[in-house]
């Protein structure tokens, strides 16, 4: 089949100047045969399956990146939630299997490991209570083991039990890390509408719907969507969006070529394709940038909502015929920490908790990587966390909170995360209180749209 | 396996013969050759078959890296694929 020089170019361009990557392909693995009365023989069950099945996961997916042309950026790994997996054993505290993990993904050489979480949305099971006790330390003593808990859906309602808990769970954390500003907080993510096949992290497992083995691929590239709008800079909104459309499907027939591929190779299953701009701190890869090459002043003014909400659903739709199965989180990320137009925008004091907040009723996730004062106490954030699950509950989508109160620092000062957790200005929180709400406990009753049957 | 070759940079006398060279050494054959001059830029697109090559096709992005800088311009070699993935349905 022969090419016109111009479609050739057109690619080679996206990636040597625009940024375009595959962001992760991540391999999801069913722990669900580890279990063990014993702990240390479900930790070794759960090291040599980890290391069997994920073996060859970075070298196909170097080969792919090298073949291709097309850099993948990072080569994952999602669990079975260990709440699950531990359950069985006699111990309580399920930190070596933590450990397990992180010496795992350590030995096949991935930079990030998810599923360190627990569902309970609902309520705890013995295996949840053991397994939310354990994160701190979890967190504390292990490198790149990500951990995340669900605490509420559309078809449960939130478990407001867990949801104080959760803000006890972020403190404790916070303070364990604080000799590294809090790094364990960047690596743990409280859901609502968790889904099962999320490749990217620190929110990633394998859920419990999911085959034995499977991958699932995060496309990326802010930076070709960006450069593609500079070429309608006097276009209608119309014409934004179908250029943003056009441009999501030509970034996600890469990532399904690298899905199929990496499937092939590794012998799985090829999951989903998650369809999601995922920005990075590089210059010229900022979801930022690209509401405010549509028109923004600055994101975070007014009309950022509506300018999110109309980028994330074109690049759904430009997306969904590019591959044949779509799924994860799929939608625009704001993760203020590695977003260098976010990061910029709360420095200038345009962006605030509360405009993101409205933001994540439109995108992809919700509150992520923002770092708030370290005296914030923990009612405060299970408030946060709180509303942000009340979001997603009504509007039957996910959200998420990944918030780092950086013990020791205050509003004017910057923490630094490094690579690809980039670095964020301390963003001011309301101080009133919501401590009598949050001590209530109890559930949050489904609501009614989950009534849908 | 069907590979494309892009090559930019500015343009001078004898790329086009520098690297068919190289390409023949490899025994790389050319399917096609597309090659212009746009704003004092070379910009050629070769689409060469690698199936009787000698090299792989690690190998011969290297040998293209090391040719490229010689010469002064930037190749890449890549699958087909992602270009059919790209910009075929």
């Amino acid at each position: 089949m022969l090419f016109n020089t111009e479609d050739i170019l057109e690619t080679t361009k996206m990636i040597t100047e625009n940024n375009l990557d595959v962001r992760t392909i991540t391999m999801g693995i069913s722990l669900r045969d580890c279990g063990h009365p014993d702990m240390e023989v479900t930790a070794q069950k759960v090291y040599d399956k980890i290391c069997q099945k994920a073996e060859h996961l970075v070298q196909t997916g170097e080969d792919l990146e090298a073949e291709l042309g097309v850099p993948i950026i990072n080569k994952r790994v999602s669990v079975t939630p260990i709440s699950m997996v531990g359950e069985s054993c006699d111990s309580n505290d399920y930190v070596p299997l933590a450990k397990a993990m992180d010496r795992a993904a350590k030995t096949i050489g991935v930079n990030f490991i998810g599923g360190f979480s627990a569902l309970v949305e609902k309520g705890y099971t013995k295996g949840d209570r053991n397994l939310i006790a354990s994160i701190p330390e979890a967190l504390d003593v292990t490198d790149i083991v990500c951990s995340s808990v669900a605490i509420g859906s559309t078809k449960c309602g939130i478990n407001m039990d867990a949801v104080k808990q959760m803000g006890e769970v972020v403190k404790a954390t916070a303070a364990r890390t604080a000799d590294r500003d809090a790094i364990g907080c960047a690596k743990l993510v409280v859901f609502c509408n968790a889904v099962p096949d999320n490749p990217f992290m620190a929110g990633a497992f394998h859920g419990v719907t999911e085959p034995e083995s499977v991958i699932n691929v995060g496309v990326s590239g802010p930076g070709v969507v960006k450069h593609a709008l500079e070429s309608v800079r006097d276009g209608d909104i119309g014409m934004v969006a179908e250029t943003i459309k056009k441009t999501a499907f030509k970034i996600t027939r890469v990532g399904q070529l690298v899905a199929q591929e990496a499937a092939h190779r590794l012998n799985t299953q090829f999951g989903i394709i998650d369809l999601s701009l995922a920005p990075t701190p590089a210059i010229g890869d900022s979801v930022a940038h690209i509401l405010e090459e549509i028109g923004l002043e600055s994101c975070g003014c007014p009309g950022t909502t509506a300018t999110l909400a109309m980028l994330n659903d074109a690049v759904k739709k430009g997306g969904l015929m590019a591959s044949s199965y779509v799924g994860g989180l799929s939608g625009a990320f704001i993760p203020v920490s590695e977003d260098a137009g976010m990061i910029a925008a709360v420095e200038r004091g345009c962006l605030t908790m509360e405009k993101l907040e409205a933001m994540t009723c439109v995108c992809s996730v919700g509150l992520d990587m923002i770092a708030i004062p370290g005296d914030t106490s923990a009612a405060t954030i299970s408030a946060i966390i709180a509303d942000e699950a009340a979001i997603g509950m009504i509007n039957n989508k996910t959200t998420a909170v990944r918030v780092i109160p950086v013990p020791g620092k205050g509003v004017g000062d910057t923490v630094e995360f490094g690579g690809l957790l980039g670095y964020a200005p301390i963003i001011p929180v309301n101080t009133y209180k919501a401590d009598k709400f949050i001590s209530r406990g109890g559930r949050i009753p489904a609501p009614v749209r989950s009534l849908t049957n | 396996m069907r590979v494309v070759l892009t090559i930019v940079g500015k343009d001078k006398v004898g790329i086009i013969a520098k690297v068919s060279k190289a390409l023949a050494e490899g025994n790389i054959n050319i399917i096609n050759i597309n090659q212009n001059i746009m704003q004092g830029f070379f910009n050629m697109v070769l689409v060469a078959d690698m199936s009787e090559a000698n090299l792989t096709l690690k190998e011969a992005q290297e040998k293209f890296a090391v040719l490229g800088e010689e010469i002064g311009v930037e190749i890449r070699i890549q699958s087909e694929q992602i270009f059919t993935a790209m910009h075929r349905i």
